[in-house]
């Protein structure tokens, strides 16, 4: 049982950081659809 | 490997699907003198069958620069290119658009194919996959009180052995938990217009819709590093064998009270759901991964040109599928893959559920201790049983497990 606790406790983990993974390298939807004449963050 | 292995799943499930959808191909060169060459009745309604009609009488009526009337004519047509031909270029993908957000989508104005799609999506593709997970609950149910719960049929030892070490069981529930999760969020994305809204509202489908999303994005990752953990740690044990077959005719002894067919670590039913998870994760992560980055990942445009040099479409009656797809049609399809792989992915972990916990007496042991009843094991896995055994002990002289009872 602990270690199927242990792996939950790893998806949330894992779940986090590809998220702040994602965001960091520029992924998100907004940096990958702005350009010099397009603003989608106001 | 993984892409070529992708390519036979999907191209099968978008034959079949391609094949259920296909209509009558309209032959011949209808009269259009009428008209003047524009579309006719016989046109309008062959579309609204459903039919696929050759419009190319449509698509290159684009108009032509070169005949503009000169500047010496104003009453010449302007640019040699009236509004209608322009709009038509435009849904057709040929006029040339510049446009100021990035991405390959962003130059496609108007997409032809995206009311095909959301019939699809809003119909049969949510009225099956319900259909299937329902009768699959629905046959668990019967089977549970027909059958009843598999119970160890022989005296309890009291000693236990090892069948999954902790290592097995944590990639196990990395790759099983964030599925439960993934299969959640997917059917509230969705049947979450149609079903959730009215339920719920909008207001508060927002926030879930929201969230979901964001969990379905980023909790993929964990299903995949499951998913690769659990194919290199089980691929040789569920390698195919001879014995497989016993256990197959046998029905795997969970139809009849008292019949335990041998079995390695993993029986045949056991192979069978490893071999369709694996393959069927690889087909959903990388149709995932292709919506999770939208446009960067186009998978269907050569896994139509395998299909179609591979003859199969044509032996389906569909025809060659299409090659030259904007970018919003291959979104299409992966969704339409991804949702149709995961369907089949849900029913079946359905079943490994069912079998894993209520539906067998001692069956969770293995995924939750790692210890199982040497009896159960005895019982279910006698031939891994032998295998441990005989490790365990430099002798043979104990008797063995492998010899298939019927009690």
């Amino acid at each position: 049982m602990k270690t199927m606790l242990l792996a939950f406790a790893a998806i949330v983990l894992i779940t986090i950081t590809a998220n702040f993974a994602l965001q960091t390298a520029g992924f998100s939807s907004q940096e990958q659809n702005l350009g010099a004449a397009v603003r989608l963050d106001q | 490997m993984a892409r070529a292995l992708f390519a036979f799943l999907s191209g099968v499930l978008l034959s079949l699907l391609l094949s259920l959808a296909a209509v009558a191909q309209e032959t011949g060169v209808p009269d259009r003198s009428a008209t003047g060459g524009a579309q006719t009745l016989s046109d309008i309604m062959s579309r609204q069958r459903g039919a696929q009609i050759d419009d190319s009488f449509r698509s290159g009526a684009t108009g032509n620069p070169d005949n503009a009337a000169g500047l010496v004519n104003p009453l010449g047509t302007l640019g040699g290119v009236s509004d209608p031909e322009l709009w038509r270029a435009l849904r057709y993908g040929s006029a040339d658009v510049t446009v100021s957000a990035r991405g390959p989508a962003a130059g496609v104005v108007i997409q032809n194919e995206g009311i095909w799609w959301l019939n699809f999506r809003e119909g049969p593709l949510m009225r099956g996959g319900a259909w299937l997970l329902g009768g699959t609950l629905l046959a668990l149910v019967l089977f549970y009180l027909i059958r009843g719960r598999i119970r160890i049929d022989g005296e309890k030892t009291g000693n236990t052995v090892t069948r999954f070490k902790a290592v097995e069981r944590f990639a196990h529930w990395l790759m099983g938990g964030s599925f439960i999760v993934l299969a959640l969020t997917g059917l509230i994305t969705l049947f979450g217009r149609t079903v959730l809204i009215p339920m719920f509202g909008r207001d508060s489908f927002a926030l879930l819709a929201g969230s979901s999303k964001w969990i379905h994005n980023n909790i993929s990752w964990a299903f995949i590093i499951g998913l690769i953990l659990v194919f290199f740690m089980w691929v040789l044990h569920n390698l195919p064998k001879r014995h497989d077959l016993t256990w197959l005719a046998q029905g795997g002894g969970i139809l009849k009270k008292g019949v335990h067919p041998p079995a390695g670590k993993f029986n045949a039913g056991q192979k069978l759901i490893f071999w369709t998870v694996i393959l069927l994760g690889a087909s959903v992560s990388l149709s995932g991964l292709s919506l999770l980055f939208p446009f960067e990942m186009p998978l269907f445009a050569k896994t139509f040109a395998v299909l179609n040099s591979s003859g199969l479409p044509q032996l389906f009656g569909i025809g060659d599928l299409p090659l030259a797809q904007t970018p919003h049609q291959e979104m299409q399809y992966s969704q339409i893959a991804h949702a149709l792989v995961a369907f089949v992915l849900m029913a079946i972990v359905l079943a490994h559920i069912y079998i894993g916990s209520v539906g067998m007496e001692g069956a969770i042991d293995a995924m939750s201790s790692g210890e199982v009843e040497e009896q159960w094991a005895r019982e279910h896995h006698s031939l891994w049983l032998d295998e441990i055994s005989s490790e365990d002990r430099p002798s043979d002289s104990a008797p063995s497990a492998s010899e298939p009872t019927v009690e």
